[in-house]
C-alpha cells in the first residue's frame, strides 16, 4: 500500500472530490479497498476491526436489504449481523428501514437516514460505523456526505461491488463473509487485550419500555389533582 | 413490495424504531382496511410538511388510506406539492421528471407485469394540474391512448401553488393570482372529458367532502386498472395559500365548489359496470 492514505475520516469539507475523482477504482474479485486502495481482504478485515475496537462509539447500519425479511437468504446474513454486533465492545445498531425523506426531522438516536445521515453520527459522536445491507446507489450518497461532515471512520460490507467512498470496504460480502470478519474482529481485540463478553446492543431507544404495574402520577395527566387534592383548595377544615 | 417487504429479518424488530414497529404491528398491510376506520389502524402516512389546511394533504392521507393492496403498490408523482406528502409513506414513490409521470408508470406498468406475471402489482399515478394537464399533457393523454393499465389521479389546486402563483390551464377562467395579475383568459380544460375521449374506462369528477365516497372511487379506479385499462379521478383539492381560503373554511369551500362545478361525476364503461355489479354481489352474498 502506498504511503499516502487518500480516503480518511473526515471532515473533509463542504463537497469533497469523489473518491473516483482521485484515481480510486473499486476492488477486483477476492481484494478489498483500504484508504482508497486495493488490498487483501484480511488486512482491510483486520484495519476495518482495529477502528470498530478503538474508535469511540462504534455503530451498526443495517439497510433494508437486510432488515426486511424479503428473501430467504436474509434471515441467515441478519443473524451473522447481530453475531458480529455483539463481538464489539458498545456497540449499538441504529437502522436505515429505507430511504424516504422525513420532515420535520428524524429521530437521530432511533434512525438514520440516508439523505442527512450526519445528523445520526454527529448526535451520537459515532467515530466508526459500518454500512451492511443499504442499496448502493443511497450508501455511496451517504458515505460521501459522512466523509464530508464528521469525523467518522467508515466501513462498507457490500454484497455487490464495494464503495470507494468507505475507508475500508469489502466487496461480494455475504453471511459467511460476515462471520469471517466477525473471526478476525475477535482476533484483533485479543491481540489488543480488550475484554468483553459477547452480548446483543442494546434495542431501540424510541421503543416504549412499558410498565403496566407500575403507575407515576405522571400518568395521571390533567386528572392528578383527583388523586393528589391540590394544596389550598382541598381538605377546608374551617369556614369563617 | 409484496408483503415480505414489511416483515423484519429475524431479530431486528427490536432494533427498529417505533413508528415501523407499529406498522409492522398496526398498518394496513395484509389486511383489508379502509379510510373509514382512520384512527384504527397505523396510518401510512402520518407526518408530512405540507400547509395547515391543504386539502390536497387531506386527500393524500384518504388515498393511502383507500388503496386495496398498499403492499404491492407504486406510487408516482412529479413536482408539485402533493410529492412532498406523497414522498413520505411507507408505500416505494417514484419521483419523476416534470410532466412524465404517466409515461414512467406505463413503463413501469409493463416490467411489473413481466417481472411478476403471477401477481398483481397497482401503479398510480398522482400529480397536480400541472403535471398532468399542462407541462405532462402530451404524456398524460398518450398513455390513455395506449390503454396503459393504471390510474391516474390529478389532484386539482388551480394553481401552481409550489412555485408562488402562476395560473394553469385548470385555473378558473378570469382568477387573478399572485403570478397572473391579469387574470385568466379561457376557461378550465375539460380534463374528465378529454380522459373520455382518450379511453379511460373510469373516469371520476370528484370534490373530496364525502371520506366514504372518496374512498369508494379511489379503490374503484385502481380495481378497474388491473383488468380494463386507464382509469382518471379528477379532484379538487384546493390551495388554500394561493386562494387566500382561511384554513377553517376549507371544507365549506371544498362543498361549495362542489355545489357549482365539481359536482361527483362517475363515469364507466359497461364492462366495467358489470366488473363491480359483479364484486358488489359477491360481497352481499358474503354477508348474507
Amino acid at each position: 500500500m502506498s504511503e499516502e492514505k487518500k480516503i480518511v475520516p473526515g471532515p473533509a469539507g463542504y463537497m469533497p472530490t469523489p473518491a473516483v475523482f482521485m484515481g480510486v477504482e473499486l476492488p477486483p474479485e477476492g481484494k478489498a479497498l483500504l484508504y482508497g486502495e486495493i488490498v487483501d481482504e484480511e488486512t482491510a478485515m483486520r484495519e476495518a476491526a482495529k477502528a470498530m475496537l478503538t474508535r469511540k462509539n462504534p455503530t451498526i447500519f443495517p439497510g433494508p436489504q437486510v432488515l426486511w425479511d424479503w428473501r430467504d437468504d436474509v434471515a441467515d446474513k441478519a443473524q451473522a449481523i447481530l453475531e458480529l454486533a455483539s463481538e464489539i465492545p458498545n456497540c449499538r445498531i441504529i437502522p436505515m428501514p429505507d430511504y424516504r425523506p422525513k420532515y420535520p426531522k428524524i429521530d437521530p438516536e432511533a434512525e438514520i437516514n440516508p439523505n442527512h445521515p450526519n445528523l445520526t453520527i454527529l448526535h451520537n459522536r459515532i467515530e466508526a460505523c459500518i454500512f451492511v445491507g443499504v442499496h448502493c446507489h443511497y450508501a455511496n450518497l451517504s458515505l460521501r456526505m459522512i466523509r464530508a461532515g464528521t469525523n467518522c471512520y467508515t466501513i462498507a460490507l457490500c454484497a455487490e461491488l464495494g464503495h470507494e467512498e468507505a475507508m475500508a470496504s469489502l466487496r461480494d460480502v455475504h453471511a459467511d463473509d460476515i462471520r469471517r470478519f466477525k473471526d478476525v474482529l475477535v482476533q484483533v481485540r485479543n491481540e489488543l487485550g480488550i475484554q468483553w463478553t459477547p452480548k446483543a446492543p442494546p434495542t431501540n431507544p424510541s421503543l416504549p419500555k412499558e410498565e403496566w404495574e407500575a403507575l407515576n402520577p405522571a400518568d395521571y395527566g390533567d386528572y392528578l389533582h383527583m388523586i393528589i387534592p391540590r394544596k389550598g383548595t382541598e381538605n377546608v377544615t374551617e369556614t369563617e | 413490495m409484496g408483503l415480505r417487504y414489511v416483515q423484519p429479518a429475524p431479530g431486528f424488530k427490536q432494533y427498529l424504531p417505533k413508528d415501523y414497529v407499529d406498522l409492522i404491528d398496526f398498518g394496513p398491510f395484509g389486511k383489508e382496511v379502509d379510510a373509514s376506520q382512520l384512527g384504527q389502524f397505523k396510518e401510512i402516512l402520518e407526518e408530512h410538511p405540507m400547509c395547515a389546511g391543504c386539502w390536497m394533504a387531506y386527500f393524500v392521507r384518504v388515498f393511502y388510506a383507500s388503496l386495496p393492496n398498499p403492499e404491492d403498490t407504486i406510487v408516482l408523482g412529479t413536482a408539485g406539492c402533493a410529492r412532498l406528502a406523497l414522498s413520505q409513506a411507507a408505500v416505494p414513490f417514484i419521483y419523476g421528471n416534470y410532466g412524465d409521470t404517466n409515461a414512467v408508470a406505463s413503463g413501469l406498468t409493463r416490467a411489473l407485469n413481466l417481472r411478476f406475471p403471477d401477481k398483481q402489482k397497482d401503479v398510480v399515478a398522482i400529480a397536480g394540474d400541472g403535471g398532468l394537464m399542462d407541462i405532462g399533457f402530451s404524456m398524460t393523454m398518450h398513455s390513455w391512448f395506449r390503454r396503459e393499465k393504471f390510474t391516474t389521479i390529478m389532484v386539482d389546486n388551480e394553481v401552481y401553488g409550489n412555485t408562488g402563483g402562476q395560473e394553469s390551464g385548470m385555473s378558473p377562467k378570469g382568477v387573478q393570482l399572485k403570478m397572473a395579475p391579469k387574470g385568466k383568459k379561457f376557461d378550465k380544460l375539460p380534463a374528465t372529458e378529454l380522459a373520455k375521449l382518450a379511453g379511460c374506462v373510469y373516469v371520476v369528477k370528484i370534490a373530496p367532502t364525502n371520506i366514504k365516497r372518496l374512498s369508494k372511487v379511489i379503490k374503484r379506479a385502481i380495481l378497474a386498472a388491473r383488468h380494463f385499462g386507464p382509469t382518471f379521478i379528477h379532484a379538487y383539492t384546493s390551495c388554500n395559500i394561493e386562494y387566500s381560503i382561511p384554513t377553517e373554511e376549507v371544507l365549506k369551500d371544498a362543498r361549495e365548489r362542489e355545489k357549482k362545478d365539481f359536482g361527483f361525476e362517475e363515469y364507466m364503461t359497461d364492462e366495467v359496470r358489470a366488473f363491480f355489479e359483479e364484486i358488489e354481489k359477491k360481497k352481499k352474498e358474503v354477508r348474507a
